[in-house]
């Protein structure tokens, strides 16, 4: 990404009042709560667990710098690990999400530590290569049952009482954990943690010669994306009732950067907005079969060289407001 | 009085009117053809399925019985996520009242999950795992064509009877793969032959090189190919590359359809021994169908036994909704297993109580270019498997729905 762009979304203005974000952000929530009495929820809940997926991803890129191809691994571990525990253990829909989370934390730390080390194009190659050894364990290792999946994973009675088989309970369930993780993100970009993580990418050095210790900040922003990433796969898993190797393929890892790019890196609502046409495309796209995914590289490139700042950012430039 | 006494009638009739309504949801009967349109079982499944349920709706005649009847059809991908994602919108909004066809196992177990818990009806005709009417089977299912059970009971015995008696598998890695692997070795080692080894390929692999040379090295005398479509032909076609026939080992495809052989030629695919259900060329209706068919198939093709398996899955769909008037899926299966079935293209049979439906099986052998009188004249019919031996006995079978 060039410069300017990143002034664009960058510090200096975002130190102004906040008062339209929340404006924003009250309207999404409006418009979420509504929806599922205009829309069908599974469509809906698709396009949240991915909106989350997303802003955990921008998370690291957006305001970490850190272009990862691997985000695949996190999305996939927690679904299998959600899926798995809520299968076979037998356990409530939020011991499963917490546990496939975790599993995803976990795996952030690893990877996140091998990572971290380099810049750039080396930092995505070590992030794909590691993703396609995680597949490569998912294929292989019989708890997922290969091309077959985990299949018919119940939803189970949260906290032993809401019954989430009824689509509106679990529509407002996946609402809740959206709203919880985007908030979790707001709180995490506008605190003095965020900054530092920000000033990074802008001059790593000069962060260092500053006193920062940048690969713990590195490092956290890794984990703290991985496991929001994890906790969006293992909602994810819940939703269709099915963990399947498309969550861990590399080309759901490409996705991520798509919706993200679409909507506007290191922006707020930016993913979300990219999140949700992506998956209005695959959806009302999808009779077009192997087509979809020209339609989408086509977008991309219009993107790429139209408007490079996504469609919110370009939105928060013209408003003057960052989005 | 009169006035009153006349709307009470009409309020009376309204709700007779609505309730005879109700019966057929929406008055149309929407059947779902979900198969693989584009990918490597798009000619054994794909568009040519669409067409056998529409010969079928013809064939019934739902215009003249004023039953509506539309078809709709979507592409799966062979992934489960997409099938099961397309099977519930289908439910949930579109008002499909039942899903046809379904070729992949894992993706045919999730929609016969998701078809269970709507109470719809599900009729499987591409799929083969024989765990559709074990294991996993469902009121809601019935299991049409075939399965790797019967293609290994067909195949396997005869293949080991005739002195076939060391086996190595080279394996499609989900479950349909599994299930016929499985059931195949079950049959080679009651029959008193061997398993020398066995591995396991991804789903729509190209290059199958490194599969075959450890079959190669396993001096197996029999290779089977536990996998379906492309990856057969795919493999069937770089066997005869390495000269593994040449070199003394024999292939054994477990599921070979007639649209693989017509992508394989005779001269690869010669000698070939195999099991189907139904070939074009069995007796004048068959002849007459597959004339029909192929006039509205993509590129002509004959149609396979998945396509007739389609065809008489939904003529005897139809014939139960005729029955209890309503398209309730549990009822409508239900009433599906008690009618025998009787079309054109199998001939009388019956669906039992596990979901499996009843028909002679047929083990043929691909001729030799010479032998072929014209096109897709390809098999020679080496011997008929009547109905109650072509397919798995029910107590063997674990359905919990029979116990």
């Amino acid at each position: 990404m060039a410069s300017e762009d990143r002034a664009a979304a960058g510090v200096t203005r975002e130190e102004g009042s906040l008062g339209h974000q929340r404006i924003a952000f009250t309207v999404m929530v409006v418009l979420f709560v509504l929806a599922p009495f205009v829309f069908y929820p599974v469509f809906l809940m698709k396009a949240l667990t991915f909106a989350l997926f997303a802003c955990a991803f921008n998370l690291l890129i957006g305001f970490g710098g850190l272009l990862s191809f691997g985000h695949a691994m996190f999305l996939g571990t927690a679904g299998y690990v959600c899926a798995h525990a809520a299968k076979e253990w037998g356990f409530n829909p939020e011991f499963a999400i917490l546990f496939g989370t975790g599993a995803s934390a976990l795996l952030g730390i690893v990877t996140g530590l091998l990572a971290i080390r380099r810049q750039g194009i080396y930092f995505a190659m070590i992030t794909l290569a590691l993703a396609q050894m995680i597949f490569f364990f998912y294929v292989q290792t019989p708890f997922t049952k290969g091309e077959d999946g985990i299949q018919a994973v119940p939803r189970g009675m949260l906290f032993g009482a809401i019954d989430l088989s009824r689509p509106l309970a679990m529509y407002f369930f996946v609402l809740v954990i959206f709203l919880a993780g985007f908030l979790l993100i707001y709180r995490i970009i506008h605190s003095p943690f965020g900054q530092v993580l920000k000033a990074i990418r802008e001059n790593e050095p000069r962060a260092i010669s500053l006193g920062y210790r940048t690969d713990q900040y590195k490092l956290l922003a890794f984990v703290l994306s991985a496991t929001l990433a994890g906790l969006a796969g293992a909602t994810k898993a819940l939703v269709f009732q099915l963990a399947s190797l498309t969550d861990v393929h590399w080309t759901m890892s490409g996705e991520v950067v798509l919706m993200t790019l679409l909507g506007g890196l290191g922006t707020v609502f930016g993913p979300v907005v990219g999140a949700f046409i992506i998956i209005t495309m695959e959806n009302y796209l999808a009779a077009l079969g192997q087509w979809v995914t020209v339609i989408q590289g086509a977008i991309f490139v219009a993107c790429v060289l139209a408007f490079r700042r996504g469609i919110i950012g370009e939105l928060g430039h013209w408003l003057k407001k960052p989005l | 009085m009169l006035q009153k006494r006349s709307a009470l009638l009409a309020v009376s009739l309204a709700f007779a009117a609505g309730a005879a309504q109700a019966q057929i949801s929406d008055g149309v009967i929407k059947i779902g053809v979900l198969n693989d349109m584009s990918g490597l079982y798009a000619d054994l499944t794909g568009p040519g399925s669409v067409v056998a349920a529409r010969l079928a709706v013809e064939d019934f005649g739902a215009a003249k019985k004023g039953m509506k009847v539309e078809i709709v059809s979507a592409d799966h991908q062979n992934k489960p996520d997409v099938g099961s994602a397309i099977a519930r919108t289908w439910y949930d909004t579109d008002k499909v009242d039942v899903i046809v066809d379904v070729p992949t196992s894992s993706v045919a177990l999730a929609v016969s999950q998701i078809t269970k818990d709507k109470g719809k009806a599900f009729l499987v005709s591409g799929a083969a795992t024989s765990d559709l009417t074990g294991k996993a089977c469902s009121p809601n299912t019935i299991h049409w064509t075939y399965d790797t059970w019967m293609l290994a009971n067909g195949t396997g015995n005869a293949i080991v009877k005739t002195g076939g008696d060391t086996w190595f598998f080279i394996t499609a890695d989900y479950a349909f793969g599994h299930a016929l692997e499985r059931d195949t070795e079950a049959v080679v080692l009651k029959t008193g032959g061997k398993v020398l080894g066995k591995v396991r390929h991804p789903l729509s692999t190209q290059d199958f090189s490194s599969f075959l040379l450890q079959a190669q090295a396993s001096k197996a005398k029999i290779i089977g190919l536990a996998n379906a479509g492309g990856d057969t032909i795919n493999s069937i076609k770089q066997a005869a590359e390495f000269g593994i026939v040449k070199a003394g080992q024999n292939l054994a495809g477990m599921l070979v359809f007639l649209p693989d052989i017509h992508a394989l030629g005779l001269q690869t695919a010669q000698g070939l021994i195999f099991t189907e259900t139904f070939y074009w060329d069995l007796n004048d209706n068959t002849r007459a169908f597959t004339k029909r068919f192929s006039a509205q198939a993509p590129r002509n093709l004959y149609p396979s036994m998945i396509h007739a398996g389609v065809y008489s899955a939904v003529i005897h769909y139809l014939k139960a909704i005729e029955a209890i008037k309503s398209d309730d899926g549990t009822k409508v299966i239900a009433q599906m297993k008690k009618m025998p079935t009787d079309d054109p293209l199998f001939g009388k049979g019956s669906i039992r109580a596990d979901g499996r439906k009843l028909h002679p099986a047929y083990l043929v052998e691909v001729k030799k270019p010479s032998e072929s009188k014209g096109p897709w004249d390809y098999y020679k019919v080496r011997n008929t498997l009547p109905a109650d031996q072509a397919f798995r006995p029910v107590a063997e079978g674990d359905c919990p729905l029979v116990k």
